[in-house]
């Protein structure tokens, strides 16, 4: 089944509650999908430095990895995850030390501004976990999974992000996951879980590392990805919503003029401020939305 | 006026009130479920439903629950007899299938509005979402918005009366029900036609804008009918892609 929200905000002065009007919304959708949870927030970011998301073991202890990277290198930790912030061109050279020095440290998401979140368990008690009702931004996703195509692995969970600043989060199944994964192979895109909706994460990212914006890459995907998906996908400056043409997983949106909001169903919306007179309706099959700051 | 509308207005009727803010959708229909057969009618007023599912699924008696704001999956699911007013859109499978009584949407309905049902009748104010009276088997559905794809897909009995567009094949795979549509329709499914609207199919018409409270503010004339072709009821080798 699966649950997914995404927020994205209009109004700067929400930003300091993104984490707690996003957790609220995956909370309710706990029970479409108990095993396992992820967000993925749009924060603060600078100029020049890049967000390295890791993960590790439970009670891990990853000061020794800022260490490692010395001066310049700051480290943030939540729960089993860490944000590491380092100048953007010493990016190659700490994902050199982390795979050389530290085994069980797994390197999630990167980007100027987004930090990545996952792990097994109650999605309400995985974002209790990562403190996500403290944190603030301009818009971010979330996901409460129940597992179909993959194992309930911290790995398997969402959101997939394969990309600087990308992630994805998806509610379906596709069918022709194999073959696109043998595609992208060959365009020199790695695919390192069996999970399909990471493929579908890897595709768009190819598509966008080939020019595509993020709408034409969603507007790709109805050729060439097959099967049941919603997918809510967001960037550095946007965040977008896709339908297959069937329309088989639920999708309801809201827009007022403070934030559009994606729940899979009305239940994840019904806390937001404003919901009563905000603009809602159900995205039609096959269409493309999208929403960018940079506009 | 709906009929449940009148009897909400009628102040001699005995009212009950119940916040999904404090009580659950389970202590709601538990109470709902022990009114006896035959028992006097009553109002209800649902606060807070944000959405919920499964809100008044299940009644079996001639009361009428307003529901006040948007309702989630299965609201009037399985109705009979009540009367269930949602002032807000509905999720899936509103009124699904319904025996009998009326369930009026003031907002839009979202996916397999009225599937299966049996009877009653259904009436959405804003538009229903894919496969509206999916295997519909009797009931009366009126929208006065659009439909989405897919609807009426295997539709057994009743009518579907549409005051907008209709979206992809209309009617794919229909036994018999009739479909009136007033303003475009995407695409007809396998063994979906259009038909001739006859004096008949007016006054049929004209009993269901009656039904939604709309009768005399529209001419039947302007909606054209559409039905199963009646090829596809029996193996033929000549149709087997079409199955």
């Amino acid at each position: 089944m699966c649950g997914i929200v995404g927020l994205f905000l209009k109004d700067p002065s929400l930003e300091p509650k993104l984490g707690e009007m996003l957790g609220q919304m995956l909370g309710v959708m706990c029970d479409r999908g108990p095993d396992s949870a992820g967000f993925a927030v749009y924060g603060g970011g600078a100029p020049g430095k890049i967000k390295l998301t890791l993960r590790a073991p439970a009670g891990y202890d990853f000061a020794p990895v800022g260490a490692a990277l010395g001066d310049g290198a700051e480290l943030e930790t939540r729960a089993t995850h860490a944000v590491l912030t380092i100048a953007d061109s010493r990016e190659a050279e700490a994902r050199d030390t982390i795979a050389k020095q530290f085994k069980d440290v797994t390197v999630v998401g990167a980007g100027q501004r987004m930090e990545l979140y996952k792990e097994v368990g109650l999605p309400s008690d995985v974002a209790t976990s990562f403190k996500l009702s403290g944190m603030s931004g301009t818009h971010g996703i979330g996901h409460t999974r129940m597992a179909t195509e993959s194992a309930v692995t911290t790995n398997g969970a969402h959101p997939f992000s394969t990309g600087a600043d990308q992630c994805l989060v998806h509610n379906g199944s596709l069918s022709n996951h194999r073959s696109v994964r043998r595609d992208l192979e060959r365009a020199g895109f790695s695919v390192n879980t069996d999970n399909d909706s990471e493929v579908a994460a890897g595709y768009l990212s190819w598509r966008m590392k080939e020019g595509r914006s993020l709408g034409e890459a969603l507007e790709d995907s109805l050729d060439d990805l097959d099967g049941f998906y919603t997918f809510v996908v967001g960037t550095e400056t946007g965040f977008g919503v896709i339908r297959d043409p069937i329309a088989c997983k639920p999708a309801v949106m809201a827009e007022t003029d403070q934030y559009v909001a994606f729940g899979s169903e009305y239940r994840a919306l019904a806390g937001l401020p404003g919901i009563e007179t905000a603009k809602v309706w159900e995205p039609e099959p096959a269409k493309v939305y999208f929403w960018d700051r940079a506009a | 006026m709906t009929a449940g509308a009148a009897r909400a207005m009628n102040a001699t009727v005995e009212t009950h009130a119940f916040d999904l803010a404090k009580s659950s959708v389970r202590d709601l229909n538990a109470a709902l479920h022990a009114l006896k057969p035959g028992s006097n009618a009553s109002l209800w007023r649902v606060a807070n439903p944000r959405g919920l599912h499964a809100i008044a699924a299940g009644l079996d008696a001639p009361v009428t629950v307003e529901v006040d704001g948007p309702a989630g999956y299965y609201c009037a699911g399985m109705n009979k007899q009540a009367t269930v007013i949602v002032r807000g859109a509905a999720g899936v499978g509103v009124a699904e299938n319904m025996m009998s009584g009326f369930v009026h949407v003031e907002g839009d309905a979202s996916q397999a509005a009225g599937a299966t049902a049996h009877g009653g009748t259904l009436v959405i104010d804003g538009d229903a979402g894919a496969r509206c009276g999916i295997s519909m088997k009797g009931v009366d559905i009126v929208v006065k918005g659009s439909i989405g794809h897919m609807s009426a897909f295997m539709a057994q009995a009743g009518t579907l009366t549409v005051f907008g567009d209709a979206g992809d094949a209309l009617g794919d795979s229909i036994y018999e029900a009739r479909l009136y549509v007033r303003g475009s329709v995407k695409s007809l499914g396998a063994d979906c036609v259009e038909k001739e609207l006859r004096d008949e199919h007016r006054k049929e018409l004209f009993e269901r804008f009656r039904l939604a409270g709309i009768d005399g503010q529209i001419d039947p004339s302007e909606f054209r009918r559409y039905g199963s072709a009646r090829n596809l009821y029996h193996f033929h080798v000549d149709n087997a892609s079409a199955y």
